[in-house]
This record gives structure tokens, sequence and C-alpha cells, in this order.
């Protein structure tokens, strides 16, 4: 079983595993024995026509599950929705990456996927924001849009015949991140949902949930197009002045971004889906409360948070019926 | 042979078990928090870390395989393992023979045609060596790759047995494995009910021999239904929790 690796006191034990049998119980309503692990066999009708998808096999006329985790029936098809693997891209997904290695003409980009992504120049919005071609100067200055390490916010294109991935990034919203932290949790906590960009206005902060688990939690900025390479030199000046006034973040902020952080590193470690609303609950329980930034790794907000959220899924359990 | 009785005429192993007995199995799930995959595993006094990592991109992409994936496996033996504390060379004969028999029986399991173009990393360490390293590895393996939620046609579950003082005897500990007698090292399949390991470092009759991999097989058996326990109940506390 997977253990939590906090010290935990008798009476946090004690806490901890009553909220967990509360999760359990509200659960196991829903869904019961619809766990598998490796090689069990799945039961179906086979009387019926049934279309076996991913996380299943044949075997001797028996169809048996290849990975551990849950077995979904849409119609025909029956499927193993798996649980912790690594991100399976969709086409349209809104993901973070970091850019491992600049290229001919691509930028590869490191996405919790069985292999690395590709941005293409080509499908990148110009820094100028002129449609053009681009040329053999905007080649050579690739460096100036994104160097390795750099943290980049992008979108599933498409899947290459060879089975690569392709990415893009036309659009003001995407490009490179600064200012925050980047987090890494697993790619099934976070939820599909039309919204994955957050703005949190009370702390002027920008929460964007990529779909392969890499979460950015970084300073407000307006038109998310800072990579101006502008060559023209009477702007020169002025652009320096403005870099300069850019490079500081205020202490507050900085604080905000550790919160929302840890908040997200909580809520990963217990397990819990992430969205935005749960991060601010969090966020809010915390400072309610008081509790230091540091403190809300400690074993005692883990407790906390896991109490509150068997309490706010027995509630959300109650308005449904 | 030595005259040491390595089974009492009432019938008691030296560590107190019977003939057919196996050692206490503990296995733990997700004890490496960066690993894609991790698992302890432990059989008595034997104690394995397994972390896998992957599938990923291929780090030398010379060794990039079109239509499967690449499996590699790192086996070592933590300085702290033994009694006498001795500082291995890395990549010794010994280490590099285990690490080539993890990777042959996990690559045999793993659907690698589903992850073309990818690499994936197992690593095994010893933390306590108590005899049967070798079958630890292999069940610590298994469980950190169904943890990853990588696909395999099977799980791999491997137990070893011997032949000491004309008894065969499931699970030898170091003491009853440095008596110098047979050690059969069995992995299976255990749905295909097929056999993806067997190795033996002695001699032994045919008719004896038969018994001995029958009681490893069957010790096979028990370690399967002990790791799907494990596995279901990870997945079911994963599931909850992620709540709707």
């Amino acid at each position: 079983m997977r253990g939590l690796q906090l010290p935990l006191s008798q009476t946090q034990r004690i806490r901890l595993q009553r909220a967990f049998e509360k999760l359990q119980s509200l659960s196991s309503k829903v869904n019961s024995d619809a766990s598998v692990t490796v090689a069990d066999t799945i039961p179906v009708n086979y009387e019926d026509a049934f279309l076996k998808g991913h996380g299943t096999t044949d075997l001797n006329g028996e169809l048996v599950a290849t990975v551990c985790g849950v077995v979904e029936r849409i119609n025909k098809l029956v499927y193993v929705r798996g649980l912790r693997a690594r991100y399976k891209p969709e086409v349209g997904d809104i993901i973070v990456g970091r850019v491992v290695e600049v290229a001919q003409k691509r930028w590869r980009l490191e996405i919790n996927f069985t292999q690395d992504a590709i941005l293409m120049l080509s499908s990148m919005n110009m820094p100028d924001g002129i449609q053009r071609r681009r040329t053999a100067l905007d080649e050579l200055n690739m460096r100036g849009i994104f160097e390795e390490n750099d943290v980049v916010c992008a979108e599933v294109r498409n899947f290459q015949h060879d089975g690569s991935l392709q990415l893009q990034a036309r659009s003001q919203k995407y490009g490179k991140l600064e200012k925050g932290q980047l987090l890494i949790i697993d790619p099934y906590l976070v939820k599909k949902s039309k919204l994955h960009f957050h703005h949190l206005e009370q702390f002027g902060i920008d929460l964007i949930l990529g779909r392969n688990g890499f979460i950015w939690v970084g300073e407000h900025v307006e038109t998310r197009d800072r990579m101006v390479v502008d060559q023209a030199n009477s702007s020169q000046q002025s652009m320096v002045l403005e870099e300069k006034d850019q490079t500081h973040t205020p202490l507050e902020m900085r604080q905000n971004i550790c919160r929302i952080a840890n908040a997200v590193h909580v809520l990963s470690t217990l397990g819990f889906s992430i969205d935005a609303d749960l991060i601010m609950e969090t966020v809010e329980l915390s400072s309610s409360l008081k509790i230091d930034i540091h403190d809300m790794l400690g074993s005692e907000f883990h407790v906390l948070v896991a109490e509150r959220e068997a309490e706010r899924r027995s509630l959300m359990g109650k308005r449904r019926r | 042979m030595s005259k040491t009785e390595y089974v009492s005429p009432e019938g008691l192993r030296l560590d107190g078990r019977r003939p057919m007995e196996m050692r206490q199995l503990r296995a733990e799930i997700g004890t490496v928090a960066k690993a894609n995959g991790s698992a302890v595993f432990e059989m008595g006094n034997t104690k394995v870390i397994a972390a896998v990592y992957g599938p990923r991109e291929v780090q030398n992409r010379s060794q990039l395989i079109n239509d499967h994936a690449l499996v590699r496996c790192e086996y070592s033996m933590a300085n702290f393992s033994t009694g006498d504390r001795m500082r291995k060379p890395k990549g010794d004969r010994r280490s590099t023979e285990i690490s080539l028999v993890i990777r042959q029986t996990m690559e045999a399991c793993i659907l690698t045609h589903l992850m073309p173009r990818s690499q994936i990393d197992i690593f095994v360490q010893v933390l306590q060596a108590d005899g049967g390293t070798r079958s630890a590895c292999i069940n610590a393996a298994t469980l950190a790759l169904a943890d990853a939620g990588i696909p395999m046609r099977d799980i791999v579950t491997s137990c070893s047995a011997g032949y000491l003082n004309s008894t065969p005897l499931l699970d030898l500990n170091y003491i009853e494995d440095s008596a110098g007698g047979p050690d059969v090292t069995v992995g299976i399949l255990p749905k295909l009910d097929k056999v993806t390991l067997l190795q033996m470092d002695a001699k032994l009759p045919v008719d004896i021999f038969e018994n001995v991999m029958g009681l490893a097989v069957e010790g096979c058996k028990a370690i399967a239904n002990y790791i799907r326990e494990v596995l279901l109940e990870n997945t079911k506390q994963l599931e909850f929790r992620r709540g709707l």
C-alpha cells in the first residue's frame, strides 16, 4: 500500500486513517469492484460483441488487464483506465514542458511522455506578431525565444506517423513562463476541463494546470508575450530599464506563489485530484488557520486537508442526492 | 558435505521454519518519490528497493529501437547489505549477471511494442542481503513496473528452493544458501503458467529436481497472490483518494 512518508503522531495517524476511510466509503457507492490489477480477467459478456481498448489484451479467449486501474465500459468498448502512468497526450491538450534541446528549426520539450515533444519554429507565433515565412535569421535567433531549461506552455497539435508528438504555440497565451514555480505531479490527478489557465486575481497569480501533470504557478502577466527580441536601437534603452523593473518580484508575490505551490504539493501527495477551486480552498484553509508557508508541508496540515476533503466530498454527495 | 544439520530431526530449519515454509513477505509501493514507479520488497531479512523510470526518451540515440521499447536494468548491492562491510566495485561479474537476468525476465513480460522509441530503466538495490536476493529483486521490479503503469502480459514472480539433508527446502536464507547445496531459482508468469527464469548452480538427479522445482513454483504462486493483493489494495486507494 502506498504510505505517506510523513512523521505522524498517534492521533494524527488515526485522524488521517479516519478521513481516508470516510473517502473510501463515499466512493465505494459509485463503483465497487471495478479495480483490476495486471493479469486480472475482466468479466465481459462473450455473446455480445465487444471492443477491447487500452490496457487490455486477449488471452485464450479471455479479456485480461495489462495495467492496474479501473475498468471502464462505453457502449461496446471495454478498457482499463490506468492510474499512475506517464502522460498520454491527446490532440488539443494544454501542456507545460521544459526545453531540453534547441535543434534545427525546432525545440525538443520534456513533457513526461514516452518521447520528447517537438515544437517547430513554424508553429510558433513570431515575437513581432507578423505572419510571414521563417527566415534563416529567425532560425539563428531561436535561442532568443526559448533556451534550454526554459519552461514553456503549449498545445498538442498532432502525432506524427512515427508516434512523435508535435506541439504548437500559436496564441498569446502560450509561450515562455517566467517568475514562478513549476510543480510536477501525477498526470492522472489533473482533470480535463474547459479552463486550464487560471488567473487568481486576489493574488495576481497565474495558475496553469498542464494536462501532463506539470503545473505552473507564477506571477500574472498581461499578455504572455515577453520574448520580444527587438532589434531596433531606439527602443533598446527603454527596454533595458523596463527589464530591470521586471526582474524584481516583490516578497509578498513570492510568498503567494509558494503558498499556492505548497497547496498543490500537499494535495498531490495525498492523491486528491486537483482543480483550481480545490487549490484555492486549500490556500484559504492555510491562511485562515495562520499556518506558515513552510509548515504547510508538515504532517498536521496534510491531516487537516484530508479531513477537509472528506467533509467536502460528503457535502457534495448529499447535494447531488 | 559439512556435518551441520540444516533440518533438525523434528523437521525444523535453522531459523525455525518448516521445509516448505516461506519467509514473511512484506511489500510497499511508492517508496521513491521522483520515480515513475517504485517498490520495496522484503522476504524475511532480505530487503530490496526497486525504482522504474520511463517509458521515456532514449538517452543514447544509437540504442533506439524503432518498433519497441528498450529495457535497461541496473542491479546493485548496498555496501551495508551484508554482514562484512565491503566496498565492491560497481559492475562486477555477479551484479552484471543479475542485471542481465532481471532485464531478460522483465523484458519477457512487458508489452514493449506499445511504447516504441522509448526506454524503460529499472534500478534495483539490495538493502539487506539474506539469501534469495535474485528472487526478491525480480518481485520488487514487478511491483515497481506495475506501479509505473507499464502494460505487462502478466506479473512475474520468483522464488528459490534448495535441497539439503535430502529434504527439499523452500526459500533459502543466507546460511542455507552458502551450504553449497543446489539452489534453484524459478521465475514464473502465474496467469499464463509459464516459466521465464530457471537457474541452478549444482547437479541434481532429475526426479529430485522436479520435486524441488515444483516446490519453488508453489512458492512463486504464493508470492503472486500476495503481490496481487498489494497491487489491488494500492489501486483502490489511488482511485478513491482521487475522487470523482
